[in-house]
């Protein structure tokens, strides 16, 4: 990095710590940018002329008498369309060899929405993936997490949803994620050769912890980016968002705060909420939805993390392993959709609402009998029906592997209920079963299988 | 002249200035950054050190930055004007602001001071007025806006003139006051008043015992909600928090409606933004925009703002009480208040409380929901301020301290159950670990009586002994088995089920079934209690659950249809017929 003219260089560290760095300065900005030794820190403290940085790679090998630079400024990020098919780290620089993006310099983290600018989201995001577009529809300007054990394939799905979705930009920002999924995600991306629409900020399991903490922004700057001087659909990835919030759990630590529940720091919920709320569609016509993952220990959702995501987020997507079919599936039970209302019904066929609760409601059914088996009760012939559907349309809606347009999911459910079930069991409306229904034979086929 | 201070430290939004004169605990300064104004808070001072915290983001700021005292507190600016507005946490009007995003020191007046108004006198010169006294009015969308005398005034007050009535803008003097030194003080529309200091201007606070009608079911049936009362619904993220707020806010009985969105979704903000301006008010046949005022600073807003905004929404509330106006405050959600509170207080290095919440928290809660009530004005007239706050509990655990702070201050609880949303039954309060202390208030009997009915309160009470019965012999059946129980033990579940699917449940989002008058309430309540004494015989246990259902069905239907329309009576001749075909 070069040094200018009314760039103020200063070589006496006072105290150093796992993280921070403190030094006298003067005309230090709060949250300004500077490099001790070349590494990149960020002022977050200021006592008098008393400085304290927080080094974002680790101060291990920082000597007292570092070379400490300010820069003047926040972090930043240089926006243009050139961003477009490039892999960044966690400070905007490119990782992929590439040249230098040529553009508008911003800093990261601007401000607010104006809630009253805001339009209410109202276009559906198709992702081909039944147990998503079907019973948890996605709606552009939202932000949705996956709630997912460390052993799931979510950033398989997510991939998956980005290819498959209908958005101008895809932004990924990857926090802590190991380096073979990064190379995955890539690889991914590449091989579907839809690049020059996926942008990258990768912070990897290899990288310093810390430096996650600058990821959702970079990927949410450029974002805005698009989608307001742009007026694009953009939608954000960001995995895995545990690991960001650990990392704030370390600083705040290393702040000397003290802590609140599950070790985390007291602003953990504003912290999420500035990133999760720039999900939104603005009145111009671009959007951002944000998709992130929260990956659980043992399932637990009380935890502090997953749980003050679902006071933040639009509902959430479990993936859950069926043992009957031996694939992931998105759970029906436990995943929502909150803004699904504004769509379902609405942007899509109209029997899609009954078509869904329907299903949803034998699944639950089938759940029951299962129960009931394993205890060792009978099953009746309804139960004995619920459990062959529940196995196929586990198998051919709920699957994560599933890619159908929404019209052909509905149609599938369509044929199920006719397979196993009468008109009664299904209890539809009977104007909606009467214009989209598929029952002919009701008789023989409950017979024959 | 004003105490001058600056910038010496920065911790996040906390800023400590060197000042040089007297600071005031709670004043607001200005923090001058680049020529913008931020506004700040002085929340401790230390010898000349006085710890701010600012409403804005303090990024870029340096030490050594000059800042200003106004030498007063928050303030909110109280006149015609108000409803129907957008405001963020700080009473700056939203929709003035310019642009998509927020701007940093971006500060909209809360009113339009152009504006014209046209009023009328209520007082003649030489007649004796004190703080909070009616001097005249101008009509807002479609009430009546008092003019009164500010409440900072002290003492009595003599009229020494009053404008005729006609059309005067909100700054201009529509009044003379002499004070007892025969000072002339001029009064216009337009007052000022700090948001953490309670609106007095009342002779008395009463009891309150006058029900509040919300339309939904499971509170107005089970846990009645009065006029000037306070109640607080916590619950586990997706269990209907919002939802329900949304519905009291659509269909309470009250006169205006203040909703304090406070440190929650944008997007919950905007549906409200977009959906009242089109839904009609039942009782003035207006929308329901124009009794409405939203004080919003969801979750991505400055923090600090988020302490005032609950503040600010009060004591917009204690205005139009003055008024001799019925108000329903809805705070969502109190939770990301206190959690504002314990960011501060972090900050500031103070020894922490349970879950680093402070110290003092319980006290700030009660205090808080110690300014709803019901009150009677100097001129004899009532006004009132019901509030309700929704908690978010951390992890769903109702242990955690803002749930039990709450719990101390709030003369409600409305428990929002996670198996009852799991199962999809809407609200999903559960009436049995909910309460309404009002249900003991010998006054609030003594109205019901009056007003609806002499058996109301009794039938409440049968109803709840109905529900807890048929929870008890649910859980024998769940330990012995269908056939390990007597028949009755069905029965008795199965009557707690119609309470629970006729009379608990509610479907928000149909057009009849949404909201019931309490009319409605008491005739379904005492027709479904009949029907729960009436004793039925069966064979064999598996006979029970058709029977009910059927019961269920028809009642339901009923929910569905025009009170008393010819649909109605029909489904309801249908279930009598049904019942006597059983009846032994």
């Amino acid at each position: 990095m070069n040094t200018t003219a009314f760039q103020r260089i200063y070589t006496k560290i006072s105290q150093v710590t796992k993280a921070t760095c403190t030094l006298h300065a003067q005309g230090v900005g709060y949250e300004e940018m500077a490099t001790i030794n070349g590494r990149l820190a960020q002022v977050v403290k200021i006592q008098g002329d008393l400085i304290t940085l927080q080094v974002f790679s680790g101060t291990e090998g920082i000597p007292t008498n570092a070379e400490v630079i300010f820069l003047g400024h926040a972090p930043q990020l240089v926006v243009s369309d050139e961003l477009g098919g490039r892999f960044f780290n966690a400070y905007g620089f490119p990782i992929d060899g590439g040249p230098e993006i040529d553009g508008k310099t911003v800093e990261i983290g601007g401000p607010s929405v104006n809630p009253v600018r805001r339009k209410q989201p109202s276009e559906l995001i198709a992702t081909g993936i039944a147990g998503i577009d079907l019973n948890n529809t996605l709606v552009t300007g939202q932000k949705i997490p996956f709630f997912a054990d460390p052993d799931q394939p979510f950033n398989q799905v997510m991939a998956m949803v980005a290819l498959r979705a209908k958005a101008d930009k895809i932004i990924l920002g990857g926090m802590g994620i190991t380096n073979d999924d990064y190379l995955f995600f890539k690889n991914v991306f590449q091989n579907a050769g839809a690049l020059d629409r996926i942008i990258s900020f990768v912070n990897t399991t290899e990288d310093p912890p810390v430096e996650r903490l600058l990821v959702p922004d970079m990927a949410l700057t450029a974002a805005e980016y698009f989608a307001v001087e742009k007026n694009q659909n953009v939608l954000v990835l960001l995995t895995d968002m545990t690991l960001y919030a650990d990392a704030l759990s370390i600083v705040s630590n290393r702040m000397d705060q003290i802590p609140s529940k599950d070790s985390m720091p007291g602003s953990l919920y504003s912290d999420l909420a500035k990133l999760y709320e720039k999900a939104v569609q603005f009145p111009a016509g671009g959007s951002i939805t944000i998709i992130a993952v929260t990956t659980l220990s043992g399932g637990d959702i009380t935890h502090a993390i997953p749980d003050n995501t679902g006071y933040i987020t639009e509902g959430q997507l479990f993936l859950r392993k069926d043992s009957d079919i031996g694939k992931v599936i998105i759970d029906p039970f436990r995943s929502l959709s909150r803004l699904k209302q504004l769509v379902i019904g609405k942007k899509t066929r109209e029997d899609h609402p009954q078509v869904m609760n329907a299903a949803i409601r034998l699944f639950a059914d089938a759940a029951n009998a299962k129960t009931k088996l394993e205890n060792g009760f009978d099953l009746t012939d309804y139960d004995e029906r619920t459990l062959k559907f529940a196995k196929e349309y586990s198998d051919k809606l709920l699957a994560i592997d599933v890619n159908i347009e929404i019209d052909e999911m509905m149609d599938t459910a369509w044929v199920l209920f006719d397979k196993y079930f009468n008109e009664i069991e299904v209890a539809i409306k009977a104007d909606i079963v009467k214009k989209y229904g598929k029952f002919k034979k009701i008789e023989e086929n409950v017979h024959s299988t | 002249m004003s105490t001058k201070g600056k910038v010496a430290g920065i911790i996040s939004n906390l800023v400590i200035v060197e000042v040089d004169g007297p600071v005031m605990q709670n004043e607001i300064c200005y923090i001058n950054l680049n020529n913008v104004d931020l506004m700040a808070e002085v929340i401790k001072i230390k010898g000349t050190q006085a710890y701010v915290q600012v409403f804005e983001s303090t990024r870029s700021l340096k030490t050594g930055t000059e800042v200003k005292f106004t030498g007063s507190m928050l303030e909110a600016t109280l006149g015609p004007g108000l409803l129907s507005k957008n405001f963020d946490g700080l009473q700056h009007d939203l929709d003035k602001m310019d642009g998509v995003f927020l701007k940093k020191g971006d500060y909209a007046e809360p009113l339009d001071f152009k504006s014209a108004w046209k009023f009328t006198p209520l007082v003649q010169p030489d007649e004796e007025v004190v703080a909070g006294s009616w001097l005249g009015e101008v009509t807002e969308n479609w009430i009546s806006h008092k003019i009164m005398v500010p409440f900072k005034f002290v003492g009595k007050f003599k009229v020494k003139s009053v404008v005729p009535a006609g059309t005067y803008k909100i700054t201009d003097n529509i009044a003379i006051l002499l004070d007892t030194d025969n000072k002339e003080l001029p009064v216009t529309m337009i007052q000022k008043w700090p948001v953490k200091i309670p609106i007095k201007a009342y002779t008395e606070k009463p009891r309150p015992f006058r029900l509040l009608e919300t339309g939904v079911r499971v509170i107005d049936s089970f846990n009645p909600m009065v006029e000037g009362g306070t109640g607080f619904i916590p619950g586990p993220f997706g269990t209907g928090k919002t939802v329900l707020q949304h519905a009291l806010s659509k269909q309470a009985e009250a006169d205006l409606i203040i909703v304090a969105a406070c440190g929650e979704r944008a997007n919950e903000v905007v549906e409200i933004f977009t959906e009242f301006p089109e839904l009609d008010d039942p009782r003035t046949g207006r929308k329901l925009i124009e009794r409405t005022t939203i004080v919003a600073n969801t979750s991505n807003m400055p923090v600090a703002a988020r302490e005032a905004s609950v503040y600010t929404a009060m004591t917009i509330a204690e205005y139009y009480r003055s008024m001799g106006l019925k108000i329903l405050l809805l705070a969502d959600s109190t939770s990301r208040w206190a959690q504002a509170l314990r960011e501060m207080s972090n900050r500031m290095e103070e020894l922490p409380g349970p879950d680093a919440f402070p110290m003092d928290l319980p006290a700030i809660i009660s205090n808080f929901y110690a300014r709803a009530g019901y009150v009677f004005l100097p001129n004899g007239k009532t006004g009132s301020v019901t509030f309700i706050g929704t908690v978010s509990p951390a992890g769903g655990n109702l242990k955690e301290p803002v749930t039990e702070s709450t719990k101390k201050a709030a003369r409600c609880f409305y428990a929002l159950s996670q198996n009852r949303a799991d199962s999809k039954r809407y609200p999903a309060i559960d009436a049995i670990d909910s309460y309404s202390k009002y249900l003991e208030y010998e006054e609030f009997q003594n109205y019901i009586k009056e007003n609806i009915s002499d058996d109301w309160v009794d039938n409440i009470i049968k109803a709840k002994n109905i529900v807890i019965r048929g929870r008890e012999a649910y859980e024998q059946i769940n330990i012995l088995g269908d056939d390990g129980v007597p028949i009755d033990y069905h029965q008795k579940f199965w009557k707690s089920e119609i309470i629970d699917f006729v009379l608990m449940q509610q479907d928000a989002f149909d057009k009849i079934d949404s909201s019931t008058p309490i009319e409605r309430q008491q005739y379904m309540l005492k027709k479904v209690i009949d029907i729960c004494h009436k004793e039925f015989s069966f064979e064999s246990f598996d006979k029970v659950n058709p029977f009910y259902k059927q019961i269920i069905n028809y009642f339901k239907q009923m929910n569905y249809s025009e009170f008393k329309s010819e649909k109605f009576t029909n489904f309801e001749k249908e279930l009598e017929n049904f019942i006597s075909s059983n009846k032994n």
